[in-house]
């Protein structure tokens, strides 16, 4: 089959590999109808990411329709549409029973990477490095899905791909960053980032009664569709302070909730973010939180910083006194996929949302290394790029004829 | 305990230069490092004594936290023949008697080790211990406790084994069942058998594609 490889820094292509077979009795096997690239998928090409191995085949946004179930797999079958978390839980151990499925404790083969690094181990992802998991992505023409009687949600006929494909990551991931703010009534909510993440935070805010949203970008036509879409109010960093701003805006307290969805590879060129550039790139720091600083200084005191943003390894200089000192709760965590996929389904199914307003790009999978270099780049204004790998039929941009 | 002759030594010196101190009264700076001379001699002796003996055995501890009842795990291990399940250096285990039992492991290069070992303790639901029988490539003793978590949740499951490791080309073969590092390969093995135990399968991407080699 052919699939999405990364290689190394900036440099992923479409290979030729080997189609998945069932390695345990609880895995399925899908034919990939839509899969996307992830703004978390830009850490790995960006070279972010350690344990990464050259041909490793990338891609956690995954759906598709089943061609084959492992023994164990009652819950299945072959021909059902399924979308399959990024996650990977396996239901059965301690914390996957506790609803924190993003720390199950029986998906990582590789789980002693991992408790190196970060002292337990999290739960498998796909395409993720070799550290959560090492399992084969979903940028593919096939997916091998592991634990496949607990993960994908079957999805009922008349409802398009594009609709629900991004239960897989980014519409739970921006829901549980609002949930995880514990939204008051009254409750402002300042949103960092306005990526595909961004975007479904704002929505889950006001679905989870936030008076008011404020979302922060310097991309033009992010923030124009986090007006238009997510009828938030918006700052432009590049042309005001952001501190200044948004106590400005809420009479000198501070937003009640605030969201890193930014993650590790914050931009900005205020002193402290310049300083984590060197840092970073001479491996002194692995993480840029420059966004997750100004977070914690903005909000307001006994809030809540909430950060769906990734961050892979060790930040400098965070500002503890601010936490404590003004009684600041942070919450985070790879989102608890299985908890909200349903339920998520549901609003989309009543027409609460149709998620698909974020995607500006739709692929053939031989285009999926443009696609990476847009969407990191932010060229032909790249919010989401959809890949389709067996559909013939999707045009090419005009941007890559040549 | 060379270490210890080294520090008589040390003493000796420091004796020694005290001798040519303008203040110092020889006769007992002498008698002191006669004192100490006779202690080092011992500290020799016993050295030499100790270096002679068998190489000294190796101790490894382990544990995991499994979701479910003592009684269905140690129901599981006590059946010998499904170590293997979640031991994959293992071969085979063949379980001869009710107490005796035949182990296979492998080794690099298609080599193996084996060994014949009886249980030298067994109680039901709580502990199974054994050790290697006279004629064994590795000379080892083991067990394993299963003891119920608080609160409810599981059990917690704790491997001990004490095994002596032998010269010579065998010696490198044990190297690589017990691992560079003892007890590396225990917890993997204890990481398998919760991950039999909880979810029916061991996870893997073995045999996944790539575009590697």
């Amino acid at each position: 089959m052919k699939a999405l490889c990364w290689y190394g820094k900036n440099d992923v292509r479409v290979a030729t590999v080997p189609d998945p077979h069932i390695l345990n009795p609880r895995d399925a096997i899908i034919k990939i109808t839509t899969t996307a690239i992830c703004g978390s998928d830009l850490h790995l090409y960006d070279g972010y990411i350690p344990t990464m191995e050259p041909g490793d085949i990338l891609g956690h946004e995954n759906m598709g329709e089943v061609v084959e179930v492992g023994s164990a797999v009652k819950n299945l079958r072959v021909g059902d549409r399924v979308v399959v978390p990024f996650t990977i839980a396996c239901g059965q151990c301690f914390f996957c029973q506790k609803q924190l499925w993003s720390c199950c404790d029986n998906s990582n083969p590789n789980a002693w990477m991992a408790e190196k690094l970060y002292g337990y181990s999290p739960s498998g992802l796909f395409g993720y490095s070799h550290m959560l998991g090492g399992y084969a992505g979903g940028q593919a023409e096939y997916l091998r899905v592991p634990f496949a009687d607990v993960g994908p949600v079957t999805i009922p006929d008349g409802i398009e791909d594009e609709k629900v494909v991004f239960l897989s990551d980014i519409f739970p991931t921006g829901y549980m960053a609002a949930e995880n703010c514990d939204i008051e009534p009254g409750d402002t909510v300042a949103i960092w980032g306005c990526g595909p993440v961004g975007q479904f935070a704002i929505k889950s805010a006001w679905m989870l009664g936030a008076a008011r949203v404020i979302a922060i970008d310097q991309v033009l036509e992010r923030l124009a569709l986090a007006r238009r879409e997510g009828q938030a109010e918006t700052l432009n960093f590049d042309d005001k302070d952001i501190f200044d701003a948004l106590t400005e805006m809420t009479g000198g307290r501070g937003p009640d909730r605030c969201i890193d969805a930014v993650g590790m590879e914050a931009h900005g060129t205020s002193p402290d973010a310049l300083l984590d550039r060197v840092k970073a790139a001479a491996f002194l720091a692995t993480d840029r939180p420059h966004v997750l600083r100004q977070a914690i200084h903005a909000c307001r005191k006994g809030g809540t910083v909430s950060v769906p943003g990734v961050y892979g390894g060790v930040v400098d200089k965070l500002p503890m006194g601010a936490v404590v000192n003004k009684a600041l709760t942070i919450k985070s965590g790879q989102t608890h996929m299985h908890r909200y996929m349903r339920p998520l389904l549901a609003r989309i199914q009543k027409g609460e949302i149709d998620p698909s307003f974020i995607i500006t790009h739709r692929l053939r999978l031989e285009d999926a290394p443009q696609g990476y270099e847009m969407f990191r780049y932010k060229h032909d204004n790249c919010i989401k790029v959809v890949l389709k790998p067996h559909d013939s039929v999707v045009p090419r941009p005009r941007s890559f004829s040549q | 305990m060379w270490g210890r002759v080294g520090g008589d030594a040390l003493d000796l010196a420091c004796l020694g230069a005290a001798l040519t101190s303008d203040d110092a009264r020889p006769d007992r700076i002498v008698a002191a490092m006669a004192a100490v001379a006779g202690v080092t001699a011992l500290d020799v002796l016993c050295s030499q004594q100790l270096s002679q003996r068998a190489p000294q055995s190796r101790h490894v501890e382990s544990s995991v936290a499994i979701n479910r009842a003592p009684a269905d795990l140690y129901r599981f291990w006590r059946d010998f023949q499904n170590l293997p399940r979640f031991m994959p250096h293992l071969r085979s285990v063949q379980v001869d008697t009710g107490q005796r039992s035949h182990w296979v492991a492998q080794g690099p290069a298609g080599t193996t080790v084996a060994w014949d070992a009886e249980i030298i303790d067994d109680r039901p639901d709580a502990l199974i211990a054994w050790r290697s029988l006279a004629g064994a490539d590795v000379d080892q003793a083991g067990s394993v406790r299963f003891e119920e978590a608080p609160g409810g949740r599981g059990t917690f499951v704790r491997v001990c084994m004490e095994y002596y490791p032998p010269g010579g080309a065998l010696g490198t073969v044990v190297a690589t069942l017990f691992g560079e590092e003892p007890g590396q390969h225990i917890q993997e093995d204890l990481r398998r058998f919760k991950q039999l135990m909880e979810t029916g399968e061991t996870a893997t991407t073995a045999g996944q594609p790539s575009a590697r080699p």
